[in-house]
């Protein structure tokens, strides 16, 4: 781990506008002879969404599963908040997941607790944050993301968006820098999937997030690149068309066998001529 | 054929070190911090209070049986009268240690592994890891206490419940007076019978969750990789406590006779 001068010196460099706070640097894991990750290098500036596009199978969620420590890739560096965490034992991983939410394709919350308990988890079991604040902050999560009727209520009485939205709550609660969505919006409506994805650009635009996106839904990545939240005079939050400028900072990667073939803005992705990516967007 | 047993011999290995693994870790985890205390408490509750009534049922049953059967064979030496001393060594030293984990190995054994299986599915046990959470002292370390704590307690109740059982045949049924069945009952017991009934329990117990909790903490191939699981908990688990019941009486009778 990062200790010492070190440390406060990458406290310091994380702190200022444009730092990278995930760099992925020649990531490659195999299992047995099926490579998923050949050669995977990006960076995430803080306050910036990176786009994992691709078909199915090609390391978008390892991406996400490698960067909170679940899996360790066999070659390459991984820094995530000034941690290089291909380095790090699982007890170690700890701190770094303090400051990261990772959210799951099918939410997994936990079966057997409510909504309430699900979503203040991190902070029940893992702090010595007092019940009352616990409680304060477990509400203050699902009126954000519009859900605090449902708290009493367990995971199995919630609509397959509810169970997506609480699951970004519960990531959410602990207030982590980065959040990193797994194919947040598959298998929902498209009604229900700009729900959720309007919750992705609140976070974003609201509370100063750095998110990763993993998803093959199209419609769901450019509608995040392409629109931005504003909370206006009345207290009121708008989701509204993205200036320019946010448009360049949500940033596509397209990935295929395990390598990056395409990497820019949506405007460059609409625009690309390359055969596949015209496959992908067709 | 070769390279197939070659492959399961390795598949066999990395089980048993798993296995061994995880074990380790759990033990680890019982002597150092954070416990989860209610978590704790909830499983000695589940598993505990959860198996009191299956072990009444398969207790009280046995040393009915057993009265029945030894009844009938005691008559042909005309030894009816010592019917209890026979149901009393019987379900202390041997049956009611066994039955009372093979019990609890389909009750909670399956149950164990169901419940993990569908937790690693489900990305419920990543979902734990990724908040901060270490899944052997949250959801293995409850577990493993309760099965090693309370299998000992379910076995002493299935042991009075089954001399009470035999007493019920032996009185009502093999008309043997109740106070020369209980009479028999005690003069049938010594000191290392009551150790070696005590001292198994401890090794089922802690026998059936370990090997439940690996057994569903390695589930894969989706709900019915779930069931496939519950499936192996429940067969491993039997194999072991009889196959442990072999062992354990052996070293103990080299120990206390």
């Amino acid at each position: 781990m990062v200790q010492g001068a070190d440390a406060q010196t990458a406290k310091q460099i994380l702190s200022e506008t444009g730092a990278p706070v995930v760099m992925f640097d020649h990531v490659r894991l195999a299992f047995d002879e099926n490579v998923v990750l050949a050669d995977l290098s990006f960076t995430l500036i803080k306050g910036h969404t990176k786009i994992i596009l691709g078909a199915s199978g090609s390391g978008k969620s390892t991406a996400l599963k490698i960067i909170t420590g679940l899996w360790k890739a066999d070659s390459g560096v991984v820094w995530v908040n000034g941690e290089r965490v291909d380095q790090l034992t699982e007890r170690e991983m700890m701190s770094v997941r303090a400051d990261l939410g990772l959210i799951f394709q099918e939410g997994a919350l936990f079966d057997s607790l409510t909504v309430r308990e699900n979503v203040g988890y991190k902070l029940y079991e893992e702090t010595d944050m007092a019940l009352d604040a616990v409680d304060k902050r477990v509400e203050e999560v699902l009126g954000f993301i519009g859900l605090i009727e449902y708290i009493e209520k367990m995971p199995s009485e919630l609509s397959g968006g509810q169970r997506r939205r609480v699951a970004i709550a519960r990531a959410m609660a602990f207030k982590p820098s980065i959040l990193l969505y797994d194919e947040a919006t598959t298998g929902l409506d498209p009604i229900t999937a700009t729900t959720v994805d309007d919750e992705i650009i609140k976070l974003r635009d609201l509370e100063g997030v750095s998110s990763i996106v993993v998803t093959h839904q199209l419609r769901d990545a450019f509608y995040i690149a392409t629109h931005m939240a504003e909370r206006g005079a009345d207290g009121k939050v708008r989701i509204m068309a993205a200036s320019a400028d946010k448009a360049e900072e949500a940033e596509f990667i397209m990935l295929k066998d395990g390598l990056i073939c395409f990497e820019g803005t949506a405007e460059q992705l609409r625009r690309s001529t390359d055969p596949y990516l015209k496959t992908f967007l067709s | 054929m070769l390279q197939a047993i070659d492959r399961w011999l390795k598949q066999a290995a990395l089980e048993v070190q798993e296995y061994v693994r995880l074990t380790l870790a759990a033990v680890g985890c019982v002597f150092t911090p954070p416990v989860y205390a209610h978590d704790v408490v909830e499983q000695f509750d589940v598993i505990g209070v959860g198996s009191l009534t299956v072990v009444l049922l398969s207790g009280v049953f046995t040393g009915a049986a057993l009265a029945m059967q030894g009844g009938l064979t005691l008559d042909q030496f005309g030894a009816r009268p010592v019917v209890g001393r026979l149901v009393s060594a019987s379900m202390i030293k041997e049956l009611g240690p066994v039955l009372t984990a093979l019990m609890l190995t389909g009750r909670i054994g399956s149950g164990i592994a169901a419940e993990l299986g569908s937790m690693v599915v489900t990305d419920q046990i990543n979902a734990l890891r990724a908040l901060g959470t270490d899944p052997v002292r949250k959801l293995v370390v409850p577990r493993v206490l309760a099965g090693f704590f309370m299998t000992p307690i379910l076995t002493i109740v299935a042991d009075f419940i089954g001399i009470f059982g035999g007493w019920v045949v032996a009185r009502f049924t093999l008309q043997v007076n109740s106070g020369v069945y209980w009479l028999s009952v005690t003069e049938g017991l010594y000191m290392h019978d009551a150790w070696m009934g005590l001292i198994k329990p401890f090794v089922f117990g802690f026998l059936i969750v370990t090997i439940a909790c690996h057994v569903g903490l390695r589930t894969t191939g989706g709900t019915a990789g779930v069931g496939k699981s519950t499936t192996v908990a429940v067969v491993a688990g039997s194999v072991a406590v009889i196959a442990a019941d072999f062992f354990v009486t052996q070293l103990l009778v080299s120990l206390l006779f």
